[in-house]
């Protein structure tokens, strides 16, 4: 199967073309319609992708011609995807979820007069964006569901598009092998909008060459065979769904199956059983968290069962995965544990049958990466952007760590700058912004190598740490790296503290502000006896720094054990007397600090704590929530934290 | 919906009196309903809706009048021979089998399309098995029509008050009806299931071409979907006309949409 396609290269349509021949009786695709699972044959996906790549070229598709797609993951419109590359154009899938606006954006900027929508939904958009994009000609729907009133000049299914294109093949039987053979490896495959957190999207255009190569060192990397099963659930427009779902599928021919609606994917799951899955870490969160609640509503002896086998799992688990050794007693344990909870736990969550499973995107909380490695599932991380076909690094087998993202698979080399950043040179590295050469040379050096924007390290074991966002990282005085969100993160992880600004750009030490959370340390002021009646008389209570100072400390305690960022131990620290505040322009509305304001506001205490006072004074001016202001005053306490040695080189 | 031909009368009723006891429930009330349309019946609490589509589907049996439905003059009809003529229907108070599944709800709508015995279907054994499957493919389509298939497995007493609606509606396009009577569907829903379920009702009726009659309160609703609306007050027949003549009526306003104080 793989093994034909392995040392070929070409485009996808080209590739196929010699996968057809012998694994035409393959499935390719499964979407759940009605209820059942329905197969499409790699012949059959390939049949329909022609004759809609004959009828788009009937109705006027030139080569080179961009395409937006815009719907849930279907067969069909994968489908329309292939039929676009077919003809040398550019599909330009766009997420479904977004409004006309967005959309519009997208549809102008690729210049797009043909767009696929999956329904009523996705047409209706459509047809708005019409109305300012008069260059769009033709919508091309797949469910007809309620559209018999629309025009029929402008809104056309896509089964009058697909029969068009077989008459057209009936008169011109090679009309698309011809454009097929026309392709080449360097032409553009995919324009992937990346949902830009500043300023408009931008349009990362992948070649064929990007995607094949890619899929194929990917493919290489974990084993991944025709054998394979995955869920295609995440939006096609993300790069991850393009990658897994789209390019390794089709190279390694493997099925790739669609859910029966978004609403359904947690069921279709568990039918499917795949076993190569892809989840961002908030899935692996919230399942984690439906599941720890579920299991309180069990009956105690239950509960206590899942309690037991968890701790073995916990003390196991990991060691038994990554090929350690363990005593025989706790293998037995574990395998009894298999029997009784993991397995069934795994087969409800729709997990039982995963080989290998990614997540990426963010940092996983370690307690949920352990969690799913220690009752046997291969979950792993990896570090990737659109730019890159996203791979950048991956954790190998055996070699997976929660605080790392891996080594760089075969192909990609790494390289970090003076200032922390992480820069990289891969086959997958994209051909350009599209119509935008100014991000293009920002990003992208003359010889390759592509800015990530994220500031890391190599670990002693050779792994990438990615700690920050370039732009927000700096230097203390002995040049060693500062990285305020990574500290901020780390202290964050502890419920008792909610906010923390930590200062040492351009500083000889590190310091922070914390903010309590109110809840947590309430609940344990209750439980020690410790009484007070504000807000502020809780902050700055001895005990409460106490406990707080405990947990700098263990932070300290970790950071120590890194040379990298042993200088980053926070040595002094004050708790605030009152909450940031987006009401006080504090914080952004979506929690995020600005320090430009605390810095201006909170000037004095910032000195206090790098010039070795143990108080100081503060007035500050409030909004109440009823609009009227006020002055909070207080005499706060700066404490020192225990700062450790740099305990090993090695993380 | 208006560019069909709609001339053709599936429904009538005529001077219908219904009384329990002294209360006079409806009072020489008649309308007609024609094929294909979206009528609507509004009227303030008690003005007898609920009654007339009870009367239309057979449940009471007026002590006066007549209804003819496909031509066929009747005084009385039961709701069993309502249902085989193609008159189905959802109540206001959800009459749903709450212990059992989505599915399984909407596979009961498909009640009078089975043709085997009792003994057959619970064999489920050759023509019963194959029957069963032609009809739970009809189901299916029901279930995607609607949007359901995430619920598909879940039992009905679980689910929210607007899915449980969803799923009445659901079972009572499973039995195909040629005249779908809602009483209230949109009772108790927020603005976004109150749309849903009226892009449902279009969508019935527009791919369909069921005929549809139905009791509602929200005015927006009734005046945006229906094709006619009869008003009823105090069992009497006040008005009948397209939405606009029902709204710009005298007594109407006095009876139901009030007055604005301006």
């Amino acid at each position: 199967m793989s093994d034909s396609t392995e040392s070929l290269m070409g485009t996808f349509p080209q590739l196929l073309k010699v996968r057809l021949q012998r694994d035409g009786d393959r499935p390719a695709m499964r979407e759940k319609a009605y209820g059942i699972w329905q197969t499409w044959t790699l012949n059959e996906f390939c049949n329909e992708a022609t004759a809609l790549a004959a009828g788009l070229s009937d109705l006027g598709f030139q080569r080179g011609e961009t395409l937006v797609i815009i719907g849930d993951n279907r067969p069909r419109l994968y489908g329309a995807m292939l039929a676009v590359q077919s003809l040398g154009g550019i599909p330009v899938p766009a997420y479904q979820d977004s409004v006309a606006e967005e959309i519009q954006y997208v549809v102008e900027h690729a210049e797009a007069r043909f767009i696929v929508a999956e329904n009523q939904e996705q047409v209706d958009k459509s047809l708005e964006i019409k109305e300012h994009c008069p260059r769009v000609e033709k919508i091309i729907y797949c469910d007809p569901k309620g559209l018999r009133k629309y025009d029929p000049n402008v809104v056309v299914d896509i089964q009058e598009v697909m029969k068009r294109g077989r008459n057209a093949l009936a008169k011109t039987p090679d009309l698309v092998d011809q454009e097929i053979a026309a392709g080449r490896l360097s032409d553009p495959a995919i324009i992937l909008y990346t949902s830009g957190t500043t300023g408009r999207p931008k349009g990362v255009v992948l070649t064929h060459e990007n995607l094949v190569v890619t899929a194929k060192n990917a493919n290489a990397f974990d084993n991944i065979t025709a054998d394979e099963e995955t869920l295609a659930y995440l939006p096609m427009a993300w790069v991850g769904d393009n990658a897994f779902s789209f390019a390794m599928g089709l190279v390694a021919g493997f099925c790739v199956n669609c859910p029966e609606s978004s609403s359904t994917v947690a069921q279709n799951l568990r039918e499917i059983g795949p076993t190569y899955y892809f989840a961002p870490p908030r899935v692996f969160e919230s399942v984690l968290t439906s599941v720890m609640i579920r299991m309180k509503d069990a009956g105690p002896f239950k509960q206590r069962l899942f309690n037991y086998f968890m701790a073995v799992a916990k003390r196991t688990g990991v060691d038994l995965m990554d090929g350690k050794s363990v005593p025989l007693m706790d293998r037995i344990k574990y395998a009894l544990g298999e029997v009784l909870i993991f397995g069934p736990l795994k087969n409800t969550l729709g997990l039982g049958r995963v080989r290998v499973a990614y997540t990426a995107g963010e940092a996983i909380g370690p307690e949920i990466f352990d969690f799913y490695r220690s009752i046997g599932i291969n979950l792993k991380q990896l570090y990737g952007q659109t730019e890159a076909t996203v791979f950048i690094t991956m954790q190998p087998d055996g070699l997976v760590r929660s605080e790392s993202v891996g080594t760089p698979p075969p192909g990609v080399e790494l390289r970090i700058e003076d200032n922390g950043e992480v820069l990289y040179r891969s086959p997958g590295v994209f051909l350009e912004y599209f119509k935008n050469a100014e991000a293009t040379s920002e990003t992208k050096t003359d010889d390759n190598w592509v800015r990530t924007g994220d500031a890391g390290y190599i670990d002693g074991e050779g792994h990438l740490r990615i700690i920050d966002r370039a732009k927000d990282v700096g230097k203390l005085t002995d040049s060693s790296m500062f990285a305020p969100k990574f500290l901020e993160n780390k202290l964050k992880f502890f419920p008792e503290i909610k906010e923390v600004v930590t200062f040492g750009d351009g500083r000889d030490f590190v310091t922070a502000f914390v903010n309590i959370d109110l809840d947590a340390v309430g609940n344990w002021a209750e439980r020690n006896n410790v009484s007070y009646a504000s807000y502020q008389e809780l902050a700055a209570h001895p005990q409460v720094y106490q406990l707080i100072q405990e947990c700098i400390e263990q932070v300290n305690q970790s950071l120590a054990s890194d040379a990298h960022l042993s200088a980053s131990q926070i040595k002094r620290f004050l708790i605030l007397h009152k909450e940031l505040d987006p009401d006080d322009g504090e914080l952004t509305r979506t929690r995020k600090v600005r320090r430009r304001i605390i810095n201006e506001r909170y000037g004095d205490l910032i000195e206090a704590l790098f010039d070795g006072r143990t108080r100081c004074f503060v007035s500050t001016e409030v909004v109440f929530e009823d609009g009227r202001r006020g002055k909070i005053e207080a005499d706060l306490e700066i404490r020192d934290a225990t700062v450790h040695q740099t305990t090993s080189k090695a993380a | 919906m208006n560019d069909r031909a709609q001339d053709q009368i599936l429904l009538e009723v005529d001077a219908i009196s219904l009384s329990f006891g002294g209360v006079h429930a409806l009072t020489d009330v008649s309308f007609d309903i024609r094929k294909g349309e979206v009528r609507s019946i509004i009227g303030p609490n008690g003005a007898g809706k609920s009654s007339m589509l009870n009367v239309i589907n057979g449940f009471y049996h007026p002590q006066q009048g007549t209804i003819t439905y496909q031509g066929q003059k009747r005084s009385q009809m039961k709701p069993h021979e309502a249902a085989r003529g193609g008159i189905a229907r959802t109540f206001q108070n959800i009459a749903l089998f709450r212990g059992m599944s989505t599915l399984d709800n909407i596979m009961t709508g498909r009640n009078t399309q089975m043709s085997k015995g009792l003994f057959w279907q619970a064999l489920r054994i050759g023509p019963a098995l194959r029957e069963e499957i032609e009809n739970r493919e009809f189901v299916e389509h029901v279930i995607d029509f609607l949007e359901i298939q995430a619920i598909r497995k879940t039992p009905v007493g679980k689910l929210p008050y607007g899915l449980q609606k969803r799923v009445e509606l659901g079972r009572a396009l499973a039995a195909e009806p040629t005249l779908l009577l809602l009483d209230e569907p949109m009772a108790g829903m927020n603005l976004e299931e109150k749309e849903d379920m009226s892009r449902f009702i279009l969508e019935t009726n527009e791919e369909f071409g069921t005929t549809i009659a139905l009791i509602e309160h929200d005015m927006s609703v009734v005046m945006d979907i229906s094709d006619r609306v009869v008003v009823l007050d105090y069992g009497r027949k006040i008005a009948d006309g397209t939405p606009e003549e029902v709204r710009a009526n005298q007594s109407v306003i006095d009876a139901y949409l009030g007055v604005s104080h301006d």
